[in-house]
């Protein structure tokens, strides 16, 4: 696969196990999928907004039966993901949330065991104790990056799946995919990506062999703050025949209004990420050199301790940056109040920048010793990077971060 | 096929996927055949396929062969007065929606045009007015909001004996009640944001017709001017086409109610409602129209004690536009009426003191129990309301 918009991504020479003739990522966001209306010729996917599909006969339909099964307008949007991540099949979801327990319903019984990054998503870690604890499922919350520790939870257990997320948010550590999927194959469980915040523009985890590959659209993919939803692809038709089962089961389908609006914003994904990427390396090169940032993480920065790995596995740094300023939980409640452009939200993956601090807002209930050794430090501060001019958002967090004072 | 049967099993296509209900062609292109052939859709400006159905089933509702579907009531009216050239004359009912006679003034002031306003509930005084030159009658029947009455069968061999075309606005009563093309009307319009839509949630307009060469001219202004329906609008006013013969008929039974109460009740000083036979045009419209639809106006004789009824009822919303499933309450002098330019609104537009109710498809004792407690509360308090009422006139 040719990488899109080259000239604005940090690692042009990543190599690529794609075939050089295969159409490029930013045709396939385009056009991958798209099968051109029989009837009318539209150059867009109809909105299928109905239940019901009539059977020419008794038992013979036209592969369409009843929406909460599949959808002419959810298939559409199906097909072109599952292209850009590189796979075949894909299962698309109400939520980020849904796909989720789509994945854990078609993959855990009681007894089961799942070992998940320790920064994975709050969401998912919900889930995983609270909804199917009950049922009987354990879950073990590791530093997947810390390649022992994750042998360790792995051993002479049950596990089905080993869930990460990379980068981890808000810390932005980086597991190693190809490792993790040897690991985990190893173990005889399945290793699945959460790759929303990179998306397969930036991160194809299929080309490192991973099982499944796990998205909330509501973030990047569908890059507009319009709709929230999810998705599930995978290049196994037996784990996909599951997915589907389920997925008809729960009721958990996406819906053919957001799922054609996602059609729509997935469109210039390969572009949005290329602006993101490029915009946070030039607010991170500007923070590195703050002298009021003590620590500053993002992949893109050869001073970032896993910039190697970020090299071998994603072709640009991603458009989370993750900083600390000194003064700690008081110095970072500040700077999130002077910043008048950035908005000030729990939420990532939109066109405009956002910004969190964890410790008071995410990651507010838990306890500081846990949150501290997850990374979670006092001073931590979460931006998304959005499409603003970066001249602008430098400008908002130097007079922020400048007009403050040391408050220790 | 009866109307009812027509409103469900027609206006739903026949798609690849064998989808019950049409899908939202939200498109603006289509892909050609070849470079030199055309499809039969090519940019959504000029046809697309859930408009191309919600327009045939708008045809197929009124009897009529051709439909074309605009964004408004007032974007079909505005391709309505297309049709009449510089030098020409419009004859428009006495009583007409306010946003048409704005739309009608504004013609008359820069393009030379004619407009005449004439009581078409008398055919005799139309027949008057017309003139060799006169290219268009345009009526509301029945009228909005005191319910005149014109006679489509009389205005229309008026208007084609000087060589002019007759339009009906047929909003009031949708056509499940009445199909004016049938009575010799030439055009229908529609603002189907009212009964058509019928739960307030599209704005849209119609016009539909029998005869081609009109419908060339329409769709053609339609394409031109780019105020066609959208595709998710299409697709939203043909699922409510799907009720509209149960909504009419249930909201008309109740209307007959309300109108009752009215007449007993000793606030009211006139009620107006096209289905009392104290109505003038009560036989005319008998004879042309199954039903009397849904909006009743009644007056007070007092301005102040008509707003305070509006703002006493609990479960009429005060609000413009009627035909909604939901049932509104209006002050037309004030609302919908009051852009009729000033000079005109005297002798146009409706009494100070009238109420018109759109009747919704809740329980009907519901509706008069309501205001039977509008009535209560604002007899009580009229008089506090007095300088209120004054100061929102002088704004």
């Amino acid at each position: 696969m040719v990488a899109i918009a080259e000239q604005l991504l940090e690692f042009p020479n990543k190599p690529s196990t794609f075939e050089p003739d295969e159409p490029g990522f930013d045709t396939l966001a385009l056009h991958a999928g798209f099968v051109p209306d029989p009837t009318t010729g539209a150059l867009l996917t109809p909105i299928y907004q109905t239940t019901t599909y009539r059977q020419e006969a008794v038992g013979k339909d036209k592969g369409f039966t009843y929406s909460r099964s599949s959808n002419p307008t959810v298939s559409a949007l199906e097909r072109r993901l599952a292209a850009l991540e590189g796979a075949e099949h894909c299962t698309c979801y109400g939520t980020g949330l849904a796909a989720t327990t789509a994945l854990c319903l078609a993959l855990l019984k009681a007894g089961d065991h799942v070992v998940a990054s320790q920064a994975v998503y709050g969401g998912t870690v919900r889930l995983l104790n609270q909804i199917l604890g009950p049922f009987g499922v354990t879950a073990e919350f590791v530093d997947t990056a810390d390649e022992h520790e994750l042998r360790r939870a792995l051993k002479e257990k049950k596990t089905r799946f080993v869930f990460i997320e990379t980068p981890a948010n808000p810390t932005l550590r980086l597991t190693d995919i190809e490792l993790s999927v040897r690991i985990a194959h190893e173990a005889g469980a399945l290793l699945v990506v959460d790759n929303t915040l990179l998306t397969p523009a930036l991160q194809r985890p299929f080309e490192f062999n991973a099982d499944v590959v796990l998205h909330s659209t509501t973030k990047f993919i569908e890059g507009h703050n319009a709709t929230v939803g999810g998705a599930l692809i995978t290049r196994d038709a037996a784990l996909h025949e599951r997915f589907s089962f389920v997925r008809n089961a729960i009721g958990a389908i996406q819906s053919p209004f957001p799922a054609w609006l996602t059609l729509q914003g997935v469109k210039t994904v390969g572009i949005r990420m290329a602006q993101h990427c490029a915009n946070a390396l030039e607010i991170a090169r500007y923070l590195e050199n703050h002298p009021r940032v003590t620590k500053i993480f993002y992949p893109g920065l050869e001073s970032f301790p896993q910039h190697e790995l970020a090299r071998k596995q994603q072709s640009a740094g991603g458009a989370l940056i993750a900083f600390e300023v000194d003064g700690g939980v008081a110095a970072g409640i500040d700077l999130m109040n002077s910043l008048k452009l950035c908005a000030l939200a729990e939420n990532l993956g939109a066109a405009e920048t956002l910004v969190t601090h964890p410790a008071s807002m995410t990651h507010a209930d838990v306890p500081a010793p846990q949150r501290v050794a997850a990374g979670i430090t006092d001073g931590l501060v979460r931006l998304s990077v959005g499409l603003e001019d970066p001249i602008d958002v430098i400008r908002d967090l130097s007079q922020a971060l400048g007009e403050r004072k040391c408050a220790v | 096929m009866k109307t009812a049967t027509r409103c469900v099993q027609l206006g739903t296509g026949t798609d690849s996927h064998g989808a019950i209900v049409p899908p939202i062609y939200q498109t603006a292109t289509f892909e050609q055949p070849t470079a030199t052939e055309f499809g039969e859709f090519d940019y959504t400006r000029s046809g697309n396929p859930t408009r191309a159905l919600v327009e045939e089933q708008l045809a197929n509702l009124e009897e009529g062969k051709f439909a074309c579907a605009f964004a408004s009531g007032m974007a079909a009216l505005t391709a309505l007065t297309r049709l009449v050239r510089s030098g020409d004359e419009i004859v428009a009912g006495a009583e007409l929606y306010g946003g048409t006679v704005r739309l009608l003034e504004r013609i008359a002031a820069t393009q030379n045009i004619t407009v005449l306003y004439a009581d078409t509930s008398n055919a005799d005084s139309v027949r008057r007015i017309v003139t060799s030159r006169t290219r268009l009658i345009l009526v509301e029947t029945p009228s909005n909001p005191t319910f005149r009455i014109a006679d489509i069968g009389k205005l229309s061999s008026i208007a084609h004996d000087v060589g002019a075309l007759l339009a009906v606005d047929n909003s009031m009563l949708s056509p499940i009640f009445q199909r004016p093309l049938n009575h010799g009307a030439d055009i229908v319009i529609h603002s189907a944001t009212k009964f058509l839509g019928g739960h307030s949630d599209v704005t849209a307009g119609a016009v539909i017709t029998s005869n081609p060469e009109v419908h060339e001219l329409i769709a053609f202004q339609q394409n031109a001017e780019g105020a066609g329906l959208s595709p998710f609008d299409s697709w939203l006013l043909l699922r409510g086409l799907k009720t509209l013969s149960l909504r009419v008929r249930h909201q008309n039974d109740s209307a007959k109610k309300v109108a009752k109460f009215l007449e007993s009740h000793s606030s009211v000083r006139k009620v107006f409602y096209p289905g009392l036979e104290s109505n003038p045009g009560y036989e005319v419209h008998r004879n042309q129209a199954e039903g009397d639809g849904a909006v009743v106006s009644f007056t007070t004789g007092d301005p102040v004690l008509s707003a305070r009824i509006a703002e006493a009822t609990q479960l009429f919303r005060i609000a413009v536009s009627f035909g909604s499933v939901g049932a509104t309450i209006s002050l037309p002098c004030r609302m919908s009426h009051a852009s009729i330019p000033l000079a005109l609104r005297h002798r146009l537009g409706p009494p100070e003191d009238l109420v018109r109710l759109s009747i919704g498809i809740e329980d009907v004792d519901d509706l008069l129990e309501d205001l039977s407690q509008a009535f209560e509360v604002a007899r009580v308090t009229a008089n506090e309301l007095e300088c209120e009422v004054a100061l929102a006139a002088s704004l």
